[in-house]
């Protein structure tokens, strides 16, 4: 099914090769946007297969009226769009991915009017799927608010891919 | 669309699944089923409703109907996470999409529900959760 090496090839491109893949770069258009724009979303940190980002507190974006923590909600699209990141970080590619499961278990409310920042790694690839794991926190990561499992799948069928790749 | 009873004007969404624009679309056998219209603030890749979003409209449903069930036996606890598994099926088309939750388990502290979203044809969901929540 794919075909789309995870790493870059061996061989040398006939056409200059797309830089690797960069969460503090891609955030830039990534969180103008969409969900994650919506969201107020942004970049805070990342390493060779891990990207946190950062989520900042907001009054519309609460869960329970009795109290000033944010809702679950934003919270799995934080650790949906960490996770995409960090396996495009770990793959080097901005291949298209889709999340297939996403676990999200809850230790604790975030605090009151706190951002939530949500660290993400990417510990495995094969050629179709990635494997992620994630900690949600609010500031100390040793004191987590969730952990996160999930499994993406790659897109490879795009044929606009293989042009984009070879420039 | 089939049921026609008047959403229970007693349930009231979070603030966050108001904010994304999610209503009670309609009473399914005195279980709530919520809708969303497809919009840039719940796209994630172009054309396609990101999983996050998904995600927040299978869990407000989950929320919304184990809320209807406690109001009709006369109880209003904070409702806690405890966890949520979303299982991903199809991609979320820029349509109108449907979530409702069944209860399958309702306990004194915790509640399990399953969630399922879909869009034109309820037999063939986009999306499913599985959600266990505390009742403090």
């Amino acid at each position: 099914m794919s075909d789309t090496p995870a790493s870059q090839s061996a061989t040398p491109p006939t056409s200059k090769p797309l830089p690797p893949f960069d969460a503090s770069q891609a955030g830039k258009f990534f969180f103008k946007r969409g969900h994650p724009g919506w969201l107020g979303m942004r970049y805070h940190d990342h390493g060779d297969n891990w990207v946190e980002l950062e989520l900042p507190w907001r009054e519309d974006l609460l869960g329970d009226p009795r109290s000033n923590v944010l809702a679950s909600g934003p919270i799995i699209s934080l650790m949906d769009m960490a996770s995409g990141m960090s396996i495009w970080q770990a793959t080097t590619e901005f291949t298209p991915v889709v999340t297939l499961d996403l676990r999200v278990d809850c230790q604790r409310p975030a605090r009151e009017r706190g951002n939530v920042f949500g660290r993400v790694e990417c510990y495995q690839t094969t050629r179709s799927a990635a494997f992620v794991r994630g900690v949600a926190h609010d500031g100390n990561i040793d004191d987590p608010v969730a952990h996160v499992a999930g499994v993406f799948m790659k897109i490879t069928s795009d044929p606009r891919q293989k042009e984009v790749k070879n420039g | 669309m089939v049921d026609a009873s008047p959403p229970s004007p007693a349930l009231a969404l979070p603030a966050y699944a108001q904010s994304l624009g999610i209503t009670v679309d309609r009473l399914d056998s005195d279980r709530p089923v919520l809708t969303v219209e497809f919009g840039s603030n719940v796209e994630g890749r172009p054309g396609a409703f990101h999983g996050g979003a998904t995600a927040g409209l299978l869990e407000a449903a989950g929320y919304a109907a184990l809320r209807t069930k406690l109001l009709a036996e006369g109880r209003d606890p904070v409702l806690k996470p405890i966890n949520i598994t979303v299982q991903y099926l199809s991609a979320g088309k820029p349509k109108t999409t449907y979530a409702m939750a069944r209860i399958t388990r309702l306990g004194r502290r915790n509640a399990n529900l399953s969630v399922e979203a879909w869009q034109d044809n309820r037999d063939r969901p986009i999306a499913s959760a599985v959600m266990n929540i505390l009742m403090a």
